[in-house]
């Protein structure tokens, strides 16, 4: 345990500027979209229990505090996809890697513009 | 023998180990393929259909209309390509963070355990749905 906590540590308190964002980032953002999955499939399972079942747990999502997370797994989703695709460039045109940093900001960019798209209509709701 | 994580942040590509090499691919085809469809799949959920008027009725006019083949096929790509690119990637923050050999082969186990039961139940659901 002792161990886990001072990679984890080590991990966070690393100072390598945006490329070590973009790393934790990922990180975090993959492993909370699949967290997300995984109770996503759970509740796509209920369909075989019928329609009461089913629209009685879609229920909770609809709670304001669902709606947020929610908002949070569009973020996550959106920038895991896009700064994967950074990684991919990267790895395949090794060149690239000169404008990593410059790749990073126009994925936050894109990142932010979708979430706040999406996130819009998400927590619409909500409001009225 | 899995590739290190460099100083840029970036997992190099891997010497030896097929399995790794064939993982390193993985992610990267997967991943690519996931953006097209996952984002699509996000975006037209939250922004096209909105999530406040999901219910059981939009599963049924996904699975059982004149596209239901089409959209069965998509969200078995969605659940296949994200469970096993989700459980990659989880299986190398595993490897990265807990060290101990014991401890790592039992979480990874049960990883996989829960990769297989929450494979099964998605097909299931897919294919088993008749309104």
């Amino acid at each position: 345990m002792g161990r886990l906590i001072a990679s984890l540590w080590k991990g966070v308190t690393y100072r390598g500027r945006e490329g070590h964002y973009a790393f934790i980032l990922h990180r975090a953002a993959g492993l909370g979209v699949l967290a997300f999955l995984i109770l996503h499939v759970f509740d796509i399972f209920l369909v075989t229990f019928g329609e009461e079942v089913f629209n009685e747990f879609l229920q909770l999502y609809t709670h304001p505090i669902a709606r947020i997370a929610e908002v949070g797994l569009i973020f996550g989703v959106v920038y895991h996809a896009f700064n994967g695709l950074r990684i991919i460039i990267i790895d395949f045109w090794p060149k690239t890697t000169v404008y990593e940093r410059q790749m990073w900001r126009m994925v936050m960019l894109i990142t932010l513009i979708l979430t706040a798209i999406a996130g819009y209509f998400t927590l619409a709701p909500i409001f009225e | 023998m899995r590739g290190k994580v460099n100083r840029m942040g970036f997992r190099q590509k891997p010497i030896g180990g097929r399995f790794e090499i064939y993982s390193w691919y993985f992610m990267r085809l997967s991943g690519a393929v996931l953006l097209l469809i996952a984002v699509a799949h996000l975006m037209l959920m939250h922004v096209v259909i909105r999530v406040e008027n999901i219910d059981f009725g939009t599963v049924e006019a996904r699975w059982l209309g004149p596209w239901g083949p089409f959209w069965r096929l998509y969200d078995l790509s969605l659940l296949v390509f994200a469970l096993l690119h989700g459980f990659n990637g989880l299986r190398w923050v595993i490897d990265d963070y807990i060290q101990r050999p014991g401890w790592n082969i039992i979480i990874k186990g049960l990883a996989l355990l829960l990769l297989i039961i929450v494979i099964l139940m998605g097909a299931y659901a897919i294919f088993s749905f008749r309104g």
